[in-house]
This record gives structure tokens, C-alpha cells and sequence, in this order.
């Protein structure tokens, strides 16, 4: 499979972690916050591969994980209506609300079905017009365009039963809040395909305003490894920069007709993230333009303020404060079958990494 | 134990191996460690038995259909504890409405399977259930083989030793691959082909030459990693696989780079995993090479003295990790 | 996030196109991209052609890795 193979060439991958070896001088602590690199980090066992001197945290990047609860919530009551069909992304469908799961609902009779697309949700709608068809909008600026995509076509089409419930949310501000939290990282592993869309140049703000430097990642294991590299150069030559590996899909302006349909559907809006609370900002909402798509605005729900486990430290491992291992609920009540929080649930969180790959 | 049975408990996952030995295991006071087939003493005749379900959704897939995979499934079972598989049972449970056409398809395809794996269908049951009481069809079928006099029973593992290779018959994924296609609600489409198929002939080929053959599972439901998880438990020995040995058809990768899916989670149902004496794999290497059913028979990995019920993977990147069981249905992420 | 693979565009119809990962075949809107033939590498995310790769960069991602020197295990 071509440009997947070769980055996986055992002697590239080798050589790097060699490199790396014999480049470092200190300890380094760097933050990936990208779901996708959790679980390439963990599947190619990168980590067995760098020196102890570098650690690699796992920051907010799977947008399950981030998920309030009542985002969830709210799915649930949707799917609990008549003629309603949940449709949503495999990555939800385990993830905690307050009491319930949209998997639990579904073994109790609610149409909830999984789909790989936006545009499948919308073959769903145009095939079965008597139901209202509720897309979960869930991900960051990688997966927000095709949401806008498909509203877009929606409206073209004219199809008059499909609503979106979105909970998508954008990279640098959770970024900027982790820095202004004080969490001590020495740099930033960017979100390669997020940065497909947006260029390299949101995460500007990194040097210029905290001097901590970043190298935009793919997710290949000599991406990785060559990215953790470039890091550690730029800290032995205290040289911070927006620096992309991923060049063979990343430019400093990004994909500029993604951007446009994004901007065309949808504006930014604070967002509630499971682990920090409300970030001004951070969130996407239809454009009034769109709100006969907006779900909330069409058919308004309301479901009851939640008080979660207060074991649960999910918010801590979010911001990479805390490790899986130091919550007393993890492998106890916490586990990928029963999770508590949605650190356990999506097969990126940390805590589901962890628990899979670390004995 | 959750309080209502889910999708995941029908999984072969971590969940289904609970709900089965902390429920019905327990109720029915059935011998463990559990295994394919019960092997059974009677009047100086040492016999397996088994039994199993099929539920597949859809019910006809590029390779197979239900009918097929009951027929090959129950086979399998029997041959994987050493047994030669002698007789069927199959019963079907009907939902109104059912085309009769695609019963006699069914039904023409295990007689088909059948007779390529020498076995009789002695026996079974009808029954038909108003319409939405059951998916379209339900198989069940039981199995009875005999084993030869002197052959040590390998079920449950004690013979399986550190140093011991482990070797499966092909490349891993094709079934479950080709049945989710078949669905049809994905925007996906592939050539792969369902690898159903009776591997008793291939099996016994290897058990009347070799006589260190000391474990066999067939891959079905949950994929290899059910069946490493299951080893390192029976065994309470460590695994070392090699993620570059284990053969995966392009396509079937490519599906799970796209979906998220691991291969190594993935149902089978033509292949088994043999662990072989360290003395004798390489001759058994050869005699399933030679087999229709076996040329791309690998060795994976191998049982070993250290991190003792633990499954160590040798990434191909270079890199190791540790496996664990898979938890519940696969699902496609975009994450 | 973003589960993103790297698939070849088989055919075209339209804003729709056929694109293979290791011959598994799927479906996905090119909405977001332009000047897409057959032949052409694109991202798939999600149903989406999220970007073209440059096939120049991987090479020179490549072959830059390829230059390193190698150390001998010390």
C-alpha cells in the first residue's frame, strides 16, 4: 500500500531511534493531542523504541474522549423520540452519558445506527423520509469540513428531515488552555491530518506567545520518530518552531477549499470538553443560515444536569497531568467493557491505550 | 456481570468468555478448562462432541452462506480436539416468511460440504416462528467424531510447552471481511472471498504423521486474538508473536487501515492455529504447505518462559507491545 | 484523530470517487479537493478526500531518511 508501506521500513525505523539515542541531552516531555497518534504510538510500540528521557504524554486529542456528557445526553433523549434515527460515528456509541450509552439504548430499541460517513447518513434520510435523521457531528477541523459538506448537500437536495447535533470542536484553543494551565510540556506533537485542513499556521501562536516549539506529525512510525527528532533538536538548539514532518499532505495554508466549505456552514462557539469545562471558542455551530439543520434549534430537548463519578480523573489525564495508572478506578470499575470515563471508552483514549498495551 | 446481555457478549470477546463461564459453565457444572469440542469417555471409546450456533447476518456472502459455515464450523470444532468427524446434527429455527428457495440453497450447500468432508447429517429439527420472533434463519448444529485409540487429548492445553512454535494455515480476516461487505451499508466494496471451508482432511493429514502437534483452535469469532488470549490462560505460559509473519491478504489490510479495524481481532472460519513441538514444526510446516487449504501456512510466534500469560507482539515497525483480548463488536471509527 | 489513509483514485463520477486501499474499494467525495484524476493519491477521511499527496514530499521525506547515516550498534 503505497505511502503507508514505506514509512513502515523497519530500517528507517531503526536508524531514527538510534538518532533520537544519541541527540539527547536532558529529559524531554513532549504532548501529543491527536487520538490518531495515541493509537499509532501504542501500535507500533514507539515507545519501546526512544530513550528513557523522553516521554510522550497523551493530551485532548480524541474527540470521543473530549465529549461532554451531555452531548451524549442529549443524543439519548433524541434517540428516545418517535420516528427518530440516531446516526453517528462507530467511536460514540460506548461512550458514557450521565446514565446511559447510545449502545445501551440501541439493545432497548432505539435506531441508532453507525455509519463511516456523513453522506451515508444522508443516503439514510433520503431513503426513509418519514423518520428525522440525526447526524452526531463529532471531531475536530479533520472531520468538521465533511460535516459541512454534507449540511451543504443537505440543502441542495432539499431534504427536510435530516438535523445535525454537533459537537465539533477546533485544536488550538484546548492547546492554549493546557500551556496556560501550567502542564509542563517541553512541545507539541501536532495533529497531522487536523493540520491537512487548517495549514501550519494555527499553531503559530505555540513559539510566538509561549516560545514552545511543535512539529506537525503523520502518523507513520518514521513520522513519528522523525518528528519526536525534530523536537529534540529544536530544544538542544533552543530553537522553537512550527515545523511540519508531514509534508507530503501538510502545507502552512492548508487545504483552503476545505476551509471554505467549513467557514461557509459553520462559526466558532464556546464548547463544553469532558476534562476542562467551557473553552471560549473552541466549538462549531451551524450558521443561522443553516438552522433549519441544526437539531437543538428544530426540535429542542431537555435533559437533567449530571453530576459524573466523582473517582473519575478524566479531566486530569486529558491535560496530562495525571497517568491512567495513578486513578483508582482503572482496571477496577474502569475497564474498555465498563468504562466510566470516556478516557476508557474510544480505542484512542488513553486509558483504553494503556490498558491495551501496557501490562 | 452487566444485567442485560448485549451485542458484546456474543463477540468472542473478553465479555462472552465471562458470560459463559460465570453463568452457564457454572450452572451446568461443566468441566473446564472449556474447549471446542467436550472429549468424552464411554465404553472404551473416546469420542468428541460438540455443538454450535449461526446467526450470520446476511445470511449469503462471497464464499459461503450460513448453511456452509454450520456445516464447516461444527467440523472444524471436532477436528481441532483430534477427533475424526463422523456425524451432524442441524436444526433450523425459521422466521414466517422465509423463502423456501434460499433454504434449499442452504441446505444443498451443507450436503455439498458434507460430502467433501465425509461426514452424514443424521439427524435435526424444524421449527418456525411468526415473523420478527427471529433474524430470517438460525442453525444450530451438533457434531460427534471419534478419536483414535492412544492419541493424548490436546483440548485443553497441557501439553503445550515453552518452546513450542505457532503456526496458522493462511492469511487471517478473509471471512469476517467478506461478510461485512456483503451488508452492504458500508461505502465499501472488495474481492475478498469468505474462507469457509472444512479443514478436517488438512488436519488429520498433520495428526497421522506428527505426533507433536500439542494444541489446535480453530480462529473463529474474536480472531487470533481470542485464541493467543485463550493459550496464554490454559497454558499460564508467555506468547511472543511476530506481527510480520502473520499472513493478511492486501485488501483485507487496507479494509482495516481505513476502518480501524485490527486484523488480529478479525473471524475466520478456515483456519487454525496449531502449536507444534519445536522438533516437529518444521515437518508440519511442510505437510499443511502441501495442502490445498494450507500453502500459506506461517509460522507467527512462539510459547515462551517469560511475561507468563502475557502476548507479546514484535511489531513489524521494530518496535513490542502487548496484546490483549478484544473487547466487543469491532466497530468503524473515524478516530 | 483522524483516522486518514492514504488511497489511489480508481475512477471518477461526478463529485464521487472509487479509491483503493490495498484493492479494497471505497467511496469518497471530492468536495474538498480539485484537479483530482486517476492515478492521483488522495487522503481518505471519513467518506472524504481530505487533501492530494505530494507525491514530491514523500519523496523527499523518504529519501532524507534514507541519507541519514547509519550507525554501527555501539
Amino acid at each position: 500500500m503505497k505511502y503507508i508501506e514505506e514509512y513502515r521500513d523497519k530500517g528507517l525505523i531503526l536508524k531514527l531511534s538510534d538518532h533520537i539515542k544519541k541527540s539527547v541531552t536532558r529529559n524531554y516531555d513532549f504532548m501529543e493531542v491527536c487520538g490518531g497518534h495515541t493509537s499509532a504510538i501504542h501500535r507500533f510500540g514507539i515507545p519501546s523504541l526512544l530513550p528513557p528521557e523522553i516521554s510522550l504524554i497523551s493530551g485532548p486529542g480524541c474527540p470521543v474522549c473530549v465529549t461532554a456528557t451531555d452531548f451524549i445526553d442529549k443524543a439519548i433523549a433524541y434517540s428516545q423520540r418517535e420516528n427518530v434515527t440516531i446516526v453517528t460515528f462507530g467511536d460514540l456509541i460506548r461512550v458514557p452519558g450521565s446514565s446511559s450509552s447510545l449502545e445501551k439504548e440501541k439493545t432497548k430499541g432505539a435506531d441508532i445506527r453507525i455509519v463511516f460517513s456523513g453522506l451515508e447518513a444522508l443516503n439514510i434520510a433520503k431513503s426513509e423520509p418519514d423518520k428525522t435523521v440525526i447526524f452526531l457531528g463529532i471531531g475536530f477541523e479533520t472531520t468538521a469540513p465533511g460535516t459541512a459538506v454534507t449540511v451543504r448537500t443537505a440543502r441542495e437536495e432539499g431534504l427536510e428531515n435530516f438535523l445535525l447535533l454537533s459537537a465539533h470542536k477546533v485544536m488550538p484553543p484546548v492547546m492554549d488552555a493546557i500551556v496556560k494551565d501550567g502542564i509542563k510540556i517541553d512541545g507539541f506533537i501536532c495533529p497531522g491530518h487536523v493540520a491537512t485542513i487548517t495549514g501550519s499556521h494555527i499553531f503559530n501562536f505555540l513559539p510566538e506567545k509561549y516560545k514552545l516549539g511543535c512539529v506537525i506529525a503523520g502518523f507513520e512510525p518514521t513520522d513519528l520518530l522523525q518528528s519526536v527528532l525534530m523536537l529534540v533538536r529544536q530544544i538542544n538548539t533552543k530553537s522553537p518552531d512550527v515545523e511540519i514532518q508531514y509534508s507530503r499532505a501538510v502545507t502552512p495554508d492548508g487545504n483552503l477549499i476545505a476551509q471554505n466549505q467549513l467557514s461557509e456552514v459553520f462559526e466558532p462557539c464556546n464548547a463544553n470538553w469532558r476534562g476542562f469545562g467551557n473553552i471560549s471558542a473552541s466549538g462549531l455551530r451551524l450558521r443561522k443560515e443553516y438552522a433549519a439543520f441544526d437539531a437543538e434549534k428544530r426540535i429542542p430537548v431537555i435533559i437533567q444536569k449530571h453530576r459524573g463519578n466523582p473517582s473519575c480523573i478524566c479531566g486530569d489525564i486529558l491535560r496530562g497531568l495525571k497517568k491512567p495508572d495513578d486513578c483508582s478506578l482503572f482496571r477496577k470499575a474502569c475497564t474498555p467493557e465498563n468504562p466510566v470515563g470516556a478516557c476508557m471508552v474510544s480505542s484512542e483514549g488513553a486509558c483504553n491505550s494503556y490498558f491495551k498495551y501496557h501490562s | 456481570m452487566s444485567e442485560i446481555v448485549t451485542l458484546n457478549h456474543g463477540s468472542g470477546g473478553k465479555q462472552a468468555h465471562e458470560l459463559i463461564v460465570n453463568l452457564f459453565v457454572k450452572k451446568f457444572g461443566m468441566p473446564q478448562p472449556l474447549t471446542d469440542s467436550a472429549v468424552l469417555i464411554e465404553q472404551g471409546c473416546t469420542f468428541a462432541f460438540t455443538t454450535d450456533s449461526y446467526v450470520v447476518d446476511p445470511l449469503f456472502f462471497p464464499g459461503g452462506n450460513i448453511g456452509k459455515l454450520a456445516l464447516c464450523g461444527t467440523v472444524n470444532d471436532l477436528s481441532v480436539s483430534g477427533a475424526v468427524p463422523k456425524y451432524i446434527s442441524a436444526s433450523f429455527i425459521i422466521e414466517e416468511g422465509f423463502p423456501v428457495k434460499d433454504l434449499e440453497k442452504i441446505a444443498g450447500s451443507m450436503a455439498e460440504e458434507a460430502d467433501k468432508a465425509v461426514v452424514k447429517i443424521v439427524t435435526g429439527d424444524t421449527k418456525v416462528v411468526e415473523k420478527g420472533k427471529c433474524d430470517k434463519l438460525f442453525i444450530t448444529t451438533s457434531g460427534m467424531g471419534f478419536i483414535k485409540p492412544g492419541f493424548e487429548p490436546i483440548s485443553t492445553g497441557k501439553k503445550i510447552r515453552p518452546g513450542d512454535k505457532i503456526i496458522v494455515n493462511g492469511q487471517l480476516g478473509d471471512h469476517a471481511i467478506a461478510v461485512l461487505g456483503a451488508r452492504n451499508n458500508m461505502s465499501f466494496s472488495s474481492s475478498v472471498v469468505s474462507d469457509c471451508t472444512s479443514l478436517n482432511h488438512m488436519i488429520q493429514s498433520v495428526l497421522s504423521e506428527c505426533n507433536q502437534v500439542h494444541f489446535m483452535r480453530d480462529l473463529t469469532r474474536g480472531g487470533l486474538s481470542a485464541v493467543l488470549y485463550e493459550l496464554a490462560q490454559l497454558s499460564g505460559f508467555g506468547i511472543t508473536i511476530d506481527e510480520i509473519s502473520v499472513p493478511v491478504d492486501d485488501p483485507v489490510r487496507g479494509l482495516c487501515e481505513v476502518l480501524g479495524f485490527d486484523p488480529f481481532n478479525l473471524a475466520n472460519e478456515g483456519k487454525v492455529l496449531i502449536v507444534a513441538g519445536r522438533n516437529e514444526y518444521e515437518k508440519i510446516l511442510d505437510i499443511l504447505h502441501s495442502h490445498p487449504l494450507g500453502r500459506k501456512s506461517a509460522l507467527i510466534g512462539e510459547v515462551t518462559n517469560l511475561n507468563k500469560g502475557n502476548i507479546i507482539l514484535n511489531a513489524s515497525s521494530g518496535g513490542k507491545r502487548i496484546l490483549d483480548i478484544p473487547s466487543g463488536v469491532q466497530l468503524p471509527r473515524i478516530c | 484523530m483522524c483516522l486518514s489513509v492514504p488511497a489511489l483514485v480508481v475512477s471518477i463520477d461526478g463529485q464521487m470517487a472509487d479509491v483503493s486501499v490495498g484493492g479494497a474499494l471505497f467511496k469518497a467525495g471530492l468536495h474538498m479537493v480539485e484537479n483530482v484524476k486517476a492515478g492521483d493519491y488522495i487522503l481518505l477521511h471519513a467518506g472524504f478526500a481530505i487533501q492530494k499527496i505530494s507525491d514530491e514530499e514523500a519523496h523527499e521525506t523518504l529519501s532524507l531518511l534514507n541519507e541519514m547515516k547509519n550507525y554501527e550498534n555501539e
